[in-house]
């Protein structure tokens, strides 16, 4: 296993749409490294022939039938969503600057 | 109970009930003496976010008048529930400690307050936590730390502190927390009252913020065995509204308590009682159980469950990257905190990085790494396969053993501070209880008296998937011969 890096950190921190400062990005390569460098024992382990468990127990495509129902009420829904606009969420835009 | 408080503290849930039923009590006087405990103490605990005064009062106030018209008020009438604020509460602010939810109401019930409230039960207010539910302490709120009620220079332990500590300090006779790598156990072992994971699937998240989808359960704190056994049947059961809900009823739990436990096979799990950082007082207490269980009549011997070594390491791989995905959705668009940008994905960082702890960040970098390209198979896939193998050696060993032993936590509860400083020190009190999170089984923890320091000892029952009434029954047991405390 590769030890992690400054830039794997940044790296992250960006896909994960964090902002770190340059003291941030220090001490989490450093702390991140310590949990991954204690992960080792798990690194190490051959279980190519083991099956993974992503659910400890076996229900498999929960499934309802499609018929409507009563859901969320949309005004209780939009009450808490910071910027609404015509019962929509509105957004700063996606490319380039504001109008 | 420390000295200095005017809490209730003998109420317990099953007898506040039985009160409110007959008439003896009314809920009114009930909330009202709870609510004064709280107004006393909880400036120093600070066990609660936010007390919910005037609804209690209200729904004690509704509750009463059903009694006196004849009708069956449920049976957890009356009796005070303090939940954590993970739990969705419709219009009532539910903020998992983090900024980012500052001030958020929901617009729904979780399905487990829904039961409650239908069993009669008065939720309180909304407890502390650790951000999301990440952390052992609850010292990574985003409100400050929760004390331990009996030692307030000590934490609670984590991530539903506030949840046992407002148990031990008596503002509410039972509580619910949530439980992802041990986050009822160890706080209830550190504040010395009873906390059980469900079976995975037995108790709905639907409500539950998430923080790692297949670890994830809800359970109940209570100072007694028969509280926590009431307050499980209350919650537990089949709910369409999660779909990784076992399809069956709740188990019967309560009725079989006083049972005993002459002629059960009970296993001391070798690699969990001498696990990195067990400290000698604390084995010594689960040697004292294992003795009293074995004067009891039940057949005790110590067990392998080898691949429990690795627990640690696949859990901090497997929960960061749950955590991560989960997480995702906190991005200023629908609910919570907005800092606002000149872009949307701008908007996303800033959010982001505003409003969650530093723990929470390390958190969901470690699982955005986990599962990144080039390394998903190596961390997370690996991951999952050991997960099988930690599955299969309780499995061998509940051929042979009915229920396993372990400590809860390997310490008692250790002072504010001082395990902030590197995050692995902190990762390892949950040695013990993240196994029973990774094979889905349930497990709880009851007080054993206390450690060296006079500070409360939890010890730790674990079964196999839908063993509850087991292991409620060995719980039982135990707690019968267990010190005053």
């Amino acid at each position: 296993m590769a030890q992690i890096t400054r830039d794997d950190v940044a790296h992250v921190a960006r896909l994960a749409r964090l902002r770190l400062t340059a003291d941030e990005l220090d001490t989490f390569t450093d702390q991140l490294a310590k949990v991954l460098d204690h992960a080792r024992d798990v690194e190490a382990l051959d279980v190519a022939d083991v099956p993974p468990t992503a659910h400890p127990y076996p229900l498999r495509n929960i499934l309802r039938a499609d018929e409507p129902r009563p859901t969320l009420d949309r005004a209780d829904v939009l009450a808490a969503a910071p910027v609404v606009e015509d019962h929509q969420f509105r957004v700063p835009p996606v490319l380039g600057a504001a109008p | 109970m420390t000295a200095g408080d005017a809490a209730p503290a003998a109420d317990t849930a099953l007898g506040i009930a039985a009160a409110v039923r007959s008439g003896t009590r009314s809920a009114v006087d009930v909330v009202e003496e709870h609510l004064t405990a709280i107004a006393a103490r909880d400036g120093e605990i600070h066990a609660f976010n936010l007390v919910t005064a005037d609804q209690a009062r209200q729904a004690a106030l509704a509750l009463d008048r059903r009694v006196a018209a004849g009708d069956d008020p449920g049976p957890l009438a009356g009796v005070p529930v303090a939940l954590k604020d993970n739990l969705c509460t419709a219009g009532v602010p539910t903020t998992c400690s983090s900024r980012i939810l500052e001030g958020w109401r929901p617009p729904y019930d979780a399905t487990v307050v829904e039961r409650l409230v239908a069993a009669g039960a008065i939720p309180v207010g909304k407890t502390n936590l650790d951000e999301f539910a990440m952390g052992s302490s609850t010292e990574h709120s985003a409100f400050g730390p929760t004390r331990n009620p009996h030692d307030t220079s000590r934490v609670p332990g984590g991530s539903s502190g506030g949840s046992a500590a407002a148990v031990a300090a008596g503002f509410a006779p039972v509580a619910l927390g949530s439980d992802t790598g041990g986050s009822i156990r160890q706080p209830a072992a550190l504040c010395g009252v009873v906390g059980v994971k469900p079976t995975y699937g037995a108790v709905s998240r639907y409500g539950l913020v998430a923080f790692a989808s297949s670890l994830d359960q809800i359970g109940p704190i209570a100072r007694t065995v028969a509280d926590a056994a009431a307050l499980y049947e209350a919650i537990a059961g089949h709910d369409p509204c999660d779909s990784t809900s076992i399809p069956e009823p709740a188990a019967r739990v309560a009725e079989g308590l006083g049972e005993g436990v002459a002629g059960l096979r009970i296993g001391v799990v070798t690699e969990l009682s001498q696990a990195e950082g067990i400290e000698p007082d604390v084995s010594a207490r689960l040697q004292a159980a294992a003795d009293a269980l074995t004067e009891a009549g039940a057949k005790v011997d110590e067990v392998s469950v080898p691949a429990a070594v690795y627990g640690l390491s696949a859990y901090y791989l497997i929960a960061p990257a749950e955590a991560s995905s989960n997480l995702a959705r906190y991005d200023g668009v629908r609910f919570g905190l907005r800092v606002d940008a000149p872009t949307t994905g701008e908007m996303y960082d800033r959010t982001r990085t505003e409003g969650f702890g530093a723990e929470v960040k390390r958190r969901i970098m470690l699982g955005t790494y986990a599962l990144s390209a080039g390394y998903y198979d190596a961390f997370y896939g690996k991951a999952q396969r050991v997960r099988t193998l930690i599955l299969r050696d309780f499995d061998a060993a509940y051929q042979d053993f009915d229920v396993l032993l372990s400590p809860t936590a390997p310490s008692t509860a250790f002072p504010l501070g001082a395990k902030t400083a590197d995050p692995l020190t902190m990762y390892l009190n949950d040695v013990c209880t993240i196994p029973s999170n990774l094979a889905g089984h349930p497990a709880m923890s009851v007080p054993y008296g206390t450690g060296d320091d006079g500070l409360p000892v939890g010890v730790q029952v674990m079964a196999p998937a839908l063993g509850e009434p087991t292991m409620f029954r060995v719980a039982a047991a135990i707690e019968a011969t267990a010190p005053a405390a």
